[in-house]
Order: structure tokens, then sequence, then C-alpha cells
């Protein structure tokens, strides 16, 4: 995850210079930072308090998860309105299965899954095959799955859900290393929160590392060595930082694993695989992709079917979070995910866009809606400084298009 | 005879392209007056200089019309004074009526709101005025190329019009359509209407111009005048070519082996009118280190040949067997074409052959990312060694591989092109239109690839509408025309005449 940030530029750049250059890489990381340390200093500490993260987490994987596939449909040139609807329908369905079926929670889960593949694929296949326009379908999808889900609930809640369907959502891994508060001496923390902490930011900066001296091996010129020092601090400081006040509350919630694991997939997918780089030609050049022989079609149908798993997940998810489904669970989420993907530096136009991106978009958002919650502002406000946002960080986008054009 | 229009010392030069060195061009008032060029002379850019696409500022040099200077903001403004362009590619809003378009931007209206009544009875004494015998009703859509042209020049008598450029009228138009345009030109200049022709083709500009003015790699060459006798087509066709035949083209020892491509009874049909045939029957081979030429006129079928060829990405109902080898290859997908050992490099470089916004890295790598991966995942370090081998190989001028291609010059971009289609490994490439809109240096270096192609024992085939261009590289060229092939013709015995006297005949 550090790597994607490393962008190329020719030897001898200053620290100043490199960062101007690359203002449109960093930008919204670095606004996501100043969001956060302007909502902790006027909430007094509240946002970060232990409680406020694991809470962040919670209230945000949903999106998070979903902009991932987002992030894929619209680097290939595509949109999908319908995953809010798709949230509300896999959510219900589990509900159905489980509380009036009495499916087990480990049969219910797959079953939800291959639904929304089987979703995706439905709304896939016209947009890839028949080149219907995907807003279309998928506007069309919003509806149709609103209904079925208000359909399926016959317009109640249904639930409670068993206790390790809820793990899914409000579940925390169990401190598999109590010792380590002994060696501190911290009553209340989890060992295993700090270690994955730790653990995982050496490991970030040890692949980083070896990209690093990789690319000097091949005579790729990184980023300024100073930059590459403070960028790794940084994040390893923030990544040990968050883990240890997890660790004072509950420890790991199980969703944020999950969330993690999910995001170092699909970096890699779309950074480092045959199968990302073409989603990028596609979404770049259609035409030009299909000439160079790939399969166009074939992979535009691909991000439909991912996009309906990751909608199911998210649904399944959010049901688990509310420990009831209700017919308006996923009411406008396709906006926000969108939303996210787009303050995460994706274009429109496609071919452009990165998932680190979309999660940082998807976190601007989320603590922008917390932290206004926290501070008593009204659901009206909230909605115009977030829809204010969106608008600033694509204008801020183009503009820095434009400039470096 | 008084001057209209005098164009002096104009110089346009884009990011490592002096696409104008000092053209002049005068006009005078009433006469037909043809500009003439190769593709690429930079006759276009002129005209966009001329009509203000290119503003006042974005140019050197001063333009005189009707005696006092122009400077032009845009084309609204050129518009205003009477000097109108029609492009090569129509500006017609083909869901609306001919009176609609006719006066779209210029509207018959009192405070806003249309009188139409007025509308259609202008209409129609314009549609008189160019022979166009349609309602004023009738859709845009609905008429065929050469009557949407005659639209386009009703459009610009609507807008009392002082100076008439055309772009190459009649590049989409039927024999009989172009004949009945010139005529229309010929009327025009007699009620007084002053009309710039640029054209390809001479025997129409021979036929209708009172001056014509010769555009070579970004000047001037000569203005020829038909009332001196001096217009012929050998003198156009000097002027144009200019430097000796045998300089433009890198020398070459042919080594020419056995059969290597060969394409039997290829028949393709249109993808929407699947009764219409639009390849009949293409029999033709390529040797070992051969370089093949397609000569013909646009819309002979050449690209739509190559494109069915290459993973049927034209057409339907495609028939017939493609060899190499000696032994039937698949060319059913482009990835199974590839895989078969071919290569077609498309004419429109931009739309269909880069991603624009990538890096050269990315673009050179695309059509072959299984030779930069291993299950599945990307090696960069070793995709930027392939990039960074193929930019000095070919010679791509850009500090690194890491430049988005947007960036780079026509022929940088074709060299990227190429080297995308080198890292597939091809024993056939099929190169269409290597060379348009690519600067004469280039150009040059994009022959010597060539060259170095078919040296290093593969198939070239290459479409090319630049008949010299085909005489100066090619081993064998065939003609097409209207989707057959017509003709053959070995390098020795082959001219510009004897290739049009093929497409003339069949």
């Amino acid at each position: 995850m550090s790597t994607d940030l490393a962008e190329k530029t020719p030897a001898g750049a200053s620290v100043g210079s490199y960062l101007k250059s690359h203002l449109r890489d960093y930008g919204m990381l670095l606004a996501l930072i100043a969001i956060m340390a302007f909502f902790q200093v006027i909430t007094d500490g509240t946002l970060l308090k232990p409680v406020n993260i694991t809470n962040l987490f919670l209230q945000n994987s949903y999106i998070i998860i979903m902009a991932l596939g987002m992030l894929l449909v619209i680097v290939a040139g595509h949109i999908d309105l319908s995953v809010g609807s798709v949230v509300g329908f896999v959510g219900a369905l589990a509900a159905v299965m489980m509380v009036e079926w009495h499916w087990s929670v480990y049969a219910t889960i797959p079953a939800c899954l291959l639904v929304g593949i089987a979703i995706g694929a439905a709304q896939g296949y016209w947009v890839a095959f028949w080149r219907i326009p995907s807003f279309i379908v998928t506007l069309a999808g919003m509806l149709v799955f609103r209904g079925a889900s208000l359909w399926l609930l016959e317009g109640q809640s249904v639930g409670p859900f068993p206790r390790e369907f809820q793990a899914l959502s409000t579940g925390f891994i169990p401190d598999l290393l109590p010792f380590v508060k002994s060696i501190f001496g911290v009553e209340r923390m989890n060992g295993l929160a700090v270690f994955a902490g730790a653990a995982i930011a050496a490991l970030l900066v040890w692949l980083g590392m070896r990209t690093r001296t990789r690319n000097q091996a091949y005579g790729i010129e990184g980023e300024p060595f100073s930059f590459f020092v403070m960028r790794n601090v940084l994040v390893s400081g923030a990544i040990i930082f968050v883990s240890y006040k997890l660790s004072t509350f509950r420890g790991l919630p199980n969703v944020l694993i999950t969330m993690g694991i999910l995001t170092v997939i699909y970096a890699f997918l779309t950074e480092s695989t045959v199968l990302g780089r073409r989603i990028y030609a596609l979404g770049g050049n259609q035409k030009a992709a299909k000439l160079s022989g790939i399969k166009t079609e074939r992979l535009i149908f691909l991000t439909f079917i991912n996009m309906g798993m990751l909608a199911a997940l998210a649904g399944l998810i959010f049901a688990a979070r509310l420990n009831t489904a209700t017919p308006k669970a996923g009411v406008s989420f396709e906006l926000d995910v969108i939303a996210a993907v787009f303050i995460g530096g994706a274009s429109m136009s496609g071919g452009v866009g990165k998932i680190v991106g979309a999660v940082v978009g998807a976190f601007i958002m989320g603590v922008m809606n917390n932290g206004m919650s926290i501070m008593g502002i009204g659901i009206d406000y909230q909605q115009m400084i977030k829809g204010l946002v969106l608008l600033a960080a694509v204008i801020f986008d183009v503009y820095n298009k434009n400039k470096s054009a | 005879m008084s001057t209209l229009l005098k164009m002096q010392n104009i110089t346009k030069t884009f990011p490592g392209v002096k696409a104008l060195d000092s053209v002049n061009l005068e006009v005078n008032a009433g006469e037909i007056h043809a500009v003439v060029g190769e593709n690429g002379a930079g006759k276009s850019t002129l005209m966009k200089v001329l009509s203000g696409v290119y503003p006042h500022g974005e140019y050197e040099g001063e333009i005189l019309f009707e005696g006092s200077e122009a400077r032009f903001s845009g084309i609204a403004d050129s518009e205003k004074q009477g000097i109108i362009i029609i492009h090569q590619e129509l500006a017609l809003v083909p869901l609306l009526s001919i009176a609609e378009n006719l006066f779209l931007g210029n509207e018959v209206s009192s405070r806003g709101v249309i009188n139409w009544p007025e509308t259609f009875r202008k209409t129609e004494t314009l549609l008189r005025k160019v022979g166009l015998r349609e309602a004023p009703t009738t859709l845009v859509d609905k008429l065929g190329v050469g009557k949407q042209q005659l639209v386009e020049i009703a459009k610009a008598l609507a807008k009392e019009v002082k100076l008439l450029i055309l772009d190459e009228p009649t590049a989409a138009l039927s024999e009989s359509d172009s004949q009945a345009l010139l005529d229309l030109l010929l009327e025009l200049k007699s009620q007084g209407i002053t009309s710039i022709l640029i054209s390809h083709k001479l025997n129409e500009v021979e036929r209708v111009a009172d001056r014509i003015t010769v555009i070579r790699d970004g000047t001037t060459v000569s203005t020829l005048q038909a009332a001196r006798a001096e217009i012929n087509e050998e003198r156009i066709i000097r002027d144009m070519v200019g430097r000796d035949m045998a300089h433009r083209y890198p020398e070459r020892v042919r080594n020419i082996g056995d059969v290597l491509f060969e394409v039997k009874d290829w028949n393709v049909y249109h993808p929407d009118h699947a009764e219409r045939q639009v390849i009949r029957k293409a029999n033709f081979h390529v040797r070992k280190g051969e370089i093949v030429g397609i000569a013909g006129l646009m819309g002979a079928g050449r690209t739509e040949l190559a494109m069915s060829l290459f993973g049927r990405s034209y057409g339907q109902n495609i028939s017939g067997e493609a060899r190499l080898h000696g032994k039937p290859i698949d060319t059913s997908t482009v990835s199974s074409a590839i895989a078969s050992g071919l290569a077609y490099v498309t004419e429109d470089r931009k739309a269909l052959g880069l991603v624009l916004d990538e890096t050269i890295q990315k673009n050179i790598s695309l059509a072959n990312l299984e030779g930069i991966s291993r299950a599945g995942v990307l090696n960069e370090a070793h995709e930027q060694t392939v990039a960074e081998g193929y930019r000095k190989a070919m010679n791509i001028r850009t500090p690194g591989v890491y430049q988005k291609v947007v960036n780079l010059s026509g022929g940088n971009q074709q060299k990227v092109v190429l080297s995308k289609w080198l890292f597939t490994e091809p024993q056939v490439l099929i190169l269409d239109e290597p060379t348009r809109g690519i600067d004469v240096g280039a150009k040059f270096e994009i022959y010597g690839i060539m060259n170095q192609l078919a040296d290093e024992g593969r198939g070239v085939l290459m479409i090319s509408s630049e008949m010299p261009e085909l005489l100066g590289m090619c081993d064998r060229i065939y003609v097409m025309n209207e989707g057959a092939l017509v003709g053959e013709l070995a390098a020795k015995d082959a001219s510009q005449e004897r290739i049009m006297s093929f497409i003339v005949r069949s």
C-alpha cells in the first residue's frame, strides 16, 4: 500500500518541487489529515478517542468496501447506481433466510454473496455485451432491487440475527496476545491490536524500501529520500497510533480486518496485475484496448460482477451492524460510494483512479459525517457541506490536471 | 482584379513541429483559388489560421482582408467578416432539419422567438441557389453526404459569405456528386463569390481553379495561374513533391524470401448493413522481407480489409482464409490474431492506437502484458527495461518512458505504437497510413524502421493514400477500388499514372 504513492520523478527534485508536481497524488491525503486535525480540535479531542475511532471504522466499513468495487467500475468508464439498493436487498434476503427460513449463518453468507454476484452479472451483461449505458441499466437496478427488498420484507423490519452473524460487523478479534499488556503494564490494552499495528507498519516500511532499492537497481528514479522517510514515518506512525487507540478500547474490529485485507488485495490487483492494467487501459481508451487484444466486454462484465459481490458483502455487514433488516437500508449509499471514489481522484471519463485514493475519499466523507455529528450540526447543513466538499475536491483535481497539461 | 485576401509570412509552431513557415497566400476577389499540397503540408493549418481557429497572437505574420488588417479572435469573428469555412468533417446537426441547420446560431427571429414561415421561405431560396431539391423540414440525417455538403454551402450563403473555404469538399463524394459540387462552385463564382478550394484531386483543381498555390512542408512553393496556362498536373505534382524521390526514402537492400502471409477469397460485409459487401474476394500475399503496398482512394475498403483480417475488428459474415507459412491461422479474435503473428497499426493512432493519458511505458506493453508478467502479476521493473529499450531503438524523443503519450508529437506517438506492436513479436505487420500527420523528418525515420522490419525477415503490408510514399517504399503494390483488389504492380512497373488507371478502369 505504501508503494502506490511512490511516483517517479527526475533525479534531484527537491521535496518542495516534488510535492508540488505530485499534489494530485498527495493532496487528498493531506486534506484528510487537515480535516481530522480540524475536527480533533473543534470536538475537544473526541474525534480520536478510542471508542470514536472504532466507531469510524464500523460506520464506514461498508462504504469503503463498496468504494473498492466502484473504483474498478468507474476506472472502466462506467457507473453503478444500484449498489445502495443491492445493500438493502441482500440484507433483506439474509434476514429472511436466517429468521424466517432458519438457515445457518454459514449457509446464508455464501448464498448472499452468490446472489450479489448474480445481480452484478445480470446488470453487467447488458452493459458489457449489449452496450446499454451503465447509468440506465443500474438506475433500473436501483429501482428494481429497492422494490425487491420491500417485497421480501413485506414492508416490515426483520431481525434480530444470530450472534455469529452480528459478529460480521460488531465483533472484535479476541486478544490472542494477552501477555503484551503485562509488558507495557497497561490494564486495558489489546495486545494483538498493538502487535498487528506495529507489524503492519514494519511490513509497509520494509516493502517500501525493497521496492525503492529494486527501482534504483533498474535505474527508476523515485521520490527524494527525505520525502520517502517522511512519508513512511507519517504513515507507520498513523497506523501504530490508530492500533494503539483501538487496543485501549475493544481491540481490532472484525470488519476492520475484512476491510484492510480487501483494500490490500484490490490495491495489488489494480496496480500490479495484468487484469488491473487492462481495466485501466479499457477505461483510458476502449477501442485501443480492444485492438490490443484485450477482451473488453468480458472485462466490463467482470467489474460489474465484482461490484455486485462487494455490494452484497456490504449489505451483510450493514444488516449485521443494525441487527435488523429494514426496507430502507442502504438508501443513497450509492451516492456516498461514488462521491468517495471521485473525491479520491478518479475521473468521470474512466482510466484514472486509485484504490488508496478511493479509501481516503471514503474516510474524508466518513470523518466529516462523524465530526459534524459530534459537533451537533444538523443533517441539513451536513448534506450541504458534503456536497460542497465533493465539488471542491473535483475542481481541485481538474485544476491540477489543467495546470500540468 | 482586386485583392480580397492577403496572408503574409504566416508562421505557426506546435510543440516540436513548425507547421507553417512564413507562408504567403493572396486571393483575388471573384476567383476560385486552389490550395494544394501533400498530407501534412500545412493546408488545413493555414485555413485554421485564416478562420480564427488559431486566434490572432497564436501565429506570426499578418492577414489583410479587404485591405485592412484582420485579427480574428475566433471562428465567430471571422464569420462576421464573411469568411466561412466548410470543414472536411461536416458540422451539421444530424437530427435537426435542413432549415434549422441553415440558420443555426443565426436564427430568423424576433426577441428570441423563431419566425418559422420566414425561415422556411429563406431556406427554399437558398436550397434553390445550391440546386438541392429537398423540403426544408427534411432531417439532415436522411441526406447523403453529397447533399449534406450542399446544405453546408447553403448555410454559408445564408451568412452573406464573402470568402468561402472548402476543405477537401469532394473527398467523400461520388463522381457525379463531385461534378455537381464543382459546377456549383463555378456558378457561385459567376455570382461574385470568392472561394478557396483545398483539394488533393488535381483534375478537379485543374478544372475549376483560376490560380493555384502549392504548399509543401509548411512553406509556399509557387502560385500558378490558369490564365498563363501554368496549371497542369505534372507541374503541380513537381511543386508538391519537390524533393528528389531518391532522397525521400532511405536506401534498402532487398532480400525477399518465400511467401509468408497469404489471404484467399476474403469477403466482408458491412457491420450494419448485412447485404452490403465491403470486401469482395480479396486475394493477396506478402513474402518474407517484402514491403507490399495497398493503394486506393479513400473509401476503397483498405482499412476495412485490414481490420477484418485483424481479429474481425470490422464487418460481419467474414469468409476466406488467412495463411502464415502456408498454414491456416486463426484470426477470429484480436488476441488470436496477435498470437498467430499479426500486428495492425491503425490509421487513427489517437482514437484507436494509444491510451493517450497513459505513459509511454504502459502503452508499449499493452498488447503483450504476458511478456512483462508472471502468473498475472506485473513486473514493472522489467516493463520499464523493455520500454526504455524501445525508446532508444526507435529514437523516441522524450526525457523518459514515464511521459504521457498525449504530450508527444505525431511522429513520436507513431513510434510508440510501432514499439507496442514490435513487442508482440509479429511476423506480419499491417501498417495503415503509417505516416499520416507526421512531419517530414519523422516520416523518414518511420520509413527506416519499416525497412529494418523487412530486413529482419518480417512481412510488411502498407496501406497509404500517398502514392509517392507507396512508390518509394514498396516492392509490390496492390491497387484496391470499391472493395476489390483490381491490380497488382511490381515496384519497377509502378507509377502514379498506372495506379490511377487501374482505379479508373475498374
